[in-house]
């Protein structure tokens, strides 16, 4: 028996349909995920401000902003992590805050790859297994199914001989691509990738941003990356939002980010945060 | 005023009742998350393992040389009346309905309870928890309730062991001290014992049990501060279910009395 996770269904594109591909914000289309009015405190402090946005799908939308101003609070939200305050946001048309349960976050949480910051590969399983689990716990395919679709994931991100191998094994580039492996298992149609290159290197970080470019090609999803990494941005971008304080202070293509002349603008692009290497 | 024993007195007290609460509702949501497939029977399974098979060799070690030294101390006080020879009923006894299930529970704690909780706590940390949860999968379900199962599953298994390991060590010093026989003091040991002596011992080890999965999984699944919340919820799990598993021996003990005297 064959069956992958059903998609969910929406008004406006739907998951699982033929999707338009990216569109810029002019255009009078449906987007996939909006944010409206989004609001977010922990305590006394604010993370999220009055959070509008749109993401089209098919479209590479790069959240920047410095440490602390709320880019990973806002995709965690996608994907039930955390919970607005206020404000609506919407996923295939679906309103996310009206999910009370699992079993209501099920459907999109299988069309979403996340991956996360220190790649979260499981320390009990082999890089094989890793990429299997989503599959032997959402699907019914046959052991020789599972092993040739992960054996595929692993080749899509250059990983073909780590099967095998532990996570502790690999280094910081080779675990984010198994952890994206993994991400990739159910054949998501939303990837957020949160600090894709934070801890590597500027070669290896330029071959994450590469891979991320191909994937975005070849597979056609919407993708979201939380980084504030402008060489990344450079990359991948089709659209970038900054994030300040919480707040929203630029949205548009990258050639419109270095023109701007928004003060904070100004001051990421010539003070950009600062990162060691691994 | 807060340097007070009384203002600290009331401080600990409120601190564990507020302890015990999470605790009990951190319990009540993994009962819960069990009433609706799917169930991880095959993790359940690998847990008992884990947790279970792998600590055999050190309840195994632990039994025996208290059964060792219990026996020496026995002949000791039975010397005096004249009895020596019911060293043998004596080991037996103490072991089944108290020493056995005990030993057991605490060896589990020590190694499967902080295990538990050290696993938990850096996928916590390391966003393995988070991981699970995007990839539908109810770490709740899947982490926690699996490992409760386990050790309430296994460790009735581990008790049985320690007993039989337990009164083997009391046999050796029955033969070597006393020079009893081996099937004599094998006749004396089984002489007075019933299902009965057996069965409430064994019964509440499954007690101890959700408390060890329980309390390991609470102090992982909650960890905070990165590697050093781990050391924290790691020495946290170890002491609090030794100290829960000894209350509850008390209460456990007085009702088994009670419903078998």
């Amino acid at each position: 028996m064959s069956s992958s996770p059903k998609s969910l269904s929406s008004s406006g594109p739907k998951f699982g349909e033929e999707t338009p591909g990216w569109v810029p914000a002019s255009a009078p289309a449906q987007p996939l995920i909006c944010y409206r009015g989004v609001n977010k405190s922990f305590g006394s402090k604010v993370v999220l401000q009055d959070i509008d946005l749109d993401v089209y799908a098919g479209e590479t939308l790069v959240i920047l902003g410095r440490s602390g101003s709320g880019k990973t609070v806002m995709t965690s939200m996608l994907v039930g992590l955390n919970q607005p305050d206020s404000g609506s946001i919407t996923v295939g048309g679906q309103e996310i805050r009206e999910f009370q349960s699992d079993s209501d976050w099920r459907d999109l949480r299988l069309q979403t790859g996340y991956l996360f910051q220190g790649s979260a590969l499981y320390d009990s399983m082999r890089v094989g297994e890793n990429v299997a689990f989503p599959m032997v716990q959402h699907t019914h395919w046959s052991q020789e199914e599972i092993a040739r679709r992960v054996h595929e994931k692993l080749a899509q991100v250059g990983l073909a001989e780590t099967e095998a191998m532990e996570p502790s094994e690999l280094s910081g580039g080779m675990l984010r691509r198994a952890a994206l492996a993994r991400s990739l298992a159910l054949d998501p149609q939303i990837i957020i990738y949160d600090e894709p290159t934070a801890g590597l290197d500027p070669i290896t970080g330029d071959e994450i941003g590469n891979l991320i470019s191909r994937l975005q090609k070849t597979l056609q999803v919407t993708s979201i990356v939380v980084t504030h990494d402008l060489r990344l941005t450079a990359l991948v971008a089709d659209r970038l939002t900054l994030l300040y304080q919480g707040r929203m202070v630029f949205l548009g293509t990258y050639e419109e980010f270095l023109r701007s002349s928004h003060p904070e603008v100004r001051r990421f692009l010539h003070e950009p945060p600062e990162e060691k290497p691994e | 005023m807060q340097d007070t024993f009384f203002y600290r007195a009331g401080h600990r007290v409120m601190a564990f009742i507020d302890y015990m609460g999470n605790l009990t509702l951190f319990f009540l949501e993994a009962c819960r998350s069990l009433s609706h497939p799917p169930w991880f029977i095959r993790e359940v399974i690998a847990q008992m393992y884990h947790l279970g098979v792998k600590s055999f060799p050190l309840v195994a070690v632990a039994s025996f040389a208290v059964g060792l030294v219990l026996a020496m101390q026995g002949i000791q006080v039975l010397k005096l009346f004249g009895a020596a020879n019911y060293i043998a009923t004596s080991v037996c006894f103490t072991f089944v309905r108290g020493l056995g299930p005990l030993l057991a529970g605490i060896m589990l704690a020590s190694r499967g309870g902080s295990g538990i909780g050290a696993e938990l706590g850096s996928m916590r940390v390391t966003n393995q928890i988070d991981a699970l949860t995007v990839s539908a999968v109810n770490p709740m379900k899947y982490l926690v309730v699996t490992r409760i199962l386990a050790c309430m599953l296994i460790l009735p298994l581990l008790t049985v062991g320690a007993n039989i390991i337990g009164i083997l060590g009391g046999m050796l010093i029955g033969v070597f001290q006393l020079g009893m026989t081996p099937t004599y003091y094998y006749t004396l040991t089984i002489k007075y014992l019933t299902l009965r002596d057996v069965l409430p011992g064994v019964g509440k080890t499954a007690v101890f049990g959700m408390i060890v999965g329980a309390v390991g999984a609470f102090h992982g699944f909650n960890t905070e501060h990165g590697t050093f919340g781990v050391g924290q919820a790691t020495k946290t799990a170890v002491v609090a279910a030794i100290l829960l598993i000894l209350i509850s021996d008390v209460f456990l003990t007085k009702i088994t009395l009670l419903l078998w005297p």
